[in-house]
């Protein structure tokens, strides 16, 4: 950490000139990595669980309705989270995707939800990542378009907006205090302003991504869990409303970019 | 057992272009866990590539190659549809076997 | 072929060779990890467990790397080579616990010009050295981390 820290300052130290030379080798690096993500690996696997027969029930995943049909996967992932009428609420893709699992293969919540995420270094991912990986990569080249139509919608964007810009815990932060103004950084990362189209755009549809540091692909979900985490505010639940409502209101933001994700990142 | 690779053999002109992806934890054996327990060195140190059963490429790498290792090279003679198998084995004797067709 | 890459492993030729026509060993038995040069601290050392004795400077080696990593973890190297018969090419970390990180040997009809990633503890030269025609070259690229690649 302290030779991390040595090393983040000298950088600052540079002249502006050399700052903006080593901002544009960091650019280099990031599209050096960018052909040859290992989330294509945790994709493949995610299209085998998908497919496989599964669960009590012993049947698979491919007549899971994401939102735009059973069956159809291609494209879903970039109009969530969405209203569904057989659950009458709004659900996330993670959310849905765990939902299928409950009620076409017959697994429950417990086991679903019970470790959604490899947080320990080399652990193997999960099947949940897995899945996710899966259903968000056949989004790639689409366009965000979140519906608004629902009133359930509409009303889990605007507690979403609420929760964004709502400060607490012992930082006294938001997330808007980061991400709602420009210029600010943790380390090297720029980080998006959501009031900016293009900025919310860029965060929202490289999301899931390859974390290099990590040597695994993180969910959305847990992107909002470790933001909780960092602002020190109560751990956000797995698929918890407000995790779905704070999806909701950065995918409206973001709405018309191209998902492009899994992504990879430092 | 194993996950997949994932292989891509594309050519170009008269070269055909191959990417692996492996997926391996390329432990180093320097790491500590929780316990303070050194965990033990766990690597692929063996890479064969083969194009129609012909041997192009043997890489060795050490635990240095970075987890879920991406390796590119690229050879002459391949034409669409011809097989590249790769074969993977590690240190504690796992391996894994995948190929493509050339696109 | 065969014949070339049996003569290529020497030593307990006839059993391997007896074992590939019965069809009992993949091919990958071939492949020779070479244990001291992969446990070498230094490029000279490095070298040295290849077989040669020192290597030598050349200007046809071309690395390509990031000047800056942001993570040192995964650190992208490609190395190109346009030294008449490249045979091998083996990519090196200096200030690694271990130098060498990963070798590779170039097969006739494969172009000397290969890519990995690697971990990188600290900011280090990074070394491509090639066996051509029989003898050892070196190339030579700094690259700066600004996350070690060992845990941090």
């Amino acid at each position: 950490m302290k030779r991390f820290i040595a090393a983040a300052l000298a950088l600052c130290a540079l002249p502006l000139a050399a700052q903006q030379d080593a901002q544009k080798e960091i650019e280099r690096y990031r599209q050096l990595l960018a052909d040859g993500n290992p989330a294509e690996l945790l994709e493949m696997r995610g299209e085998g669980l998908w497919k496989q027969k599964r669960g009590p029930k012993n049947v698979s995943l491919e007549q899971c309705d994401l939102g735009i049909g059973a069956g159809k996967i291609e494209g879903a992932y970039a109009q969530l989270p969405r209203y569904f009428a057989d659950v009458d609420r709004v659900m996330d893709a993670e959310s849905r995707i765990v939902h299928c699992q409950m009620s076409l293969q017959g697994f429950t919540r417990e086991e679903l939800t019970r470790r959604p995420y490899s947080l320990t270094q080399g652990e193997r991912q999960t099947d949940h990542e897995a899945l996710t990986a899966y259903v968000v990569g056949l989004s790639r080249g689409v366009k965000v378009a979140l519906p608004q139509g629902h009133p359930k919608e509409k009303e889990s964007y605007l507690r979403g907006e609420k929760m964004f810009f709502y400060k607490g815990g012992p930082y006294d932060f938001a997330c808007s205090t980061c991400h709602g103004v420009d210029g600010q950084r943790i380390r090297l990362q720029d980080l998006p302003n959501f009031q900016k189209p293009d900025n919310a755009q860029r965060a929202f549809t490289t999301w899931p991504a390859y974390r290099v540091s990590q040597g695994a692909m993180r969910t959305m979900q847990w992107r909002l869990y470790d933001c909780f985490r960092q602002q020190r505010f109560p751990e956000l639940a797995f698929l918890s409303q407000a995790s779905v409502d704070l999806i909701t209101y950065m995918g409206v933001k973001a709405q018309g970019g191209t998902m492009d994700s899994p992504a990879i990142k430092r | 057992m194993a996950d997949p690779m994932r292989i891509r053999a594309t050519l170009k002109g008269d070269t055909t272009e191959v990417r692996v992806l492996m997926a391996h934890v390329m432990e180093t054996g320097q790491r500590k866990d929780a316990a303070g327990a050194t965990i033990p060195a766990h690597f692929i140190q063996n890479v064969s590539a083969t194009h129609n059963g012909k041997n192009v490429l043997n890489a060795y790498f050490g635990p240095a190659v970075s987890q879920n290792p991406v390796m590119n090279f690229s050879f002459k003679g391949g034409a669409k549809g011809d097989k590249v198998v790769i074969t993977w084995t590690d240190n504690k004797g796992d391996k894994r076997t995948d190929e493509t067709a050339i696109a | 072929m065969k014949r070339r890459e049996a003569l290529k492993t020497g030593g307990s030729l006839a059993v391997i060779a007896a074992a590939i026509s019965a069809g009992v060993l993949p091919q990958a038995a071939f492949a020779q990890w070479n244990k001291g040069a992969f446990d070498a601290k230094n490029l000279n050392d490095v070298v040295k467990a290849m077989g040669g004795s020192s290597a030598e400077k050349s200007g046809d080696i071309a690395i390509t790397a990031p000047d800056i990593a942001e993570n040192g973890a995964v650190v992208p190297i490609a190395v190109a080579s346009k030294l008449a018969n490249t045979e091998s090419i083996a990519i090196l970390v200096e200030k690694n616990p271990n130098s060498l990180a990963a070798q590779f040997d170039i097969l006739a009809g494969t172009e000397a010009n290969v890519g990995t990633r690697v971990k990188m503890g600290q900011s280090s030269n990074v070394h491509a050295v090639v066996k051509a025609g029989g003898k050892y070259y070196v190339a030579t690229k700094e690259v700066k981390v600004t996350l070690g690649g060992c845990g941090g």
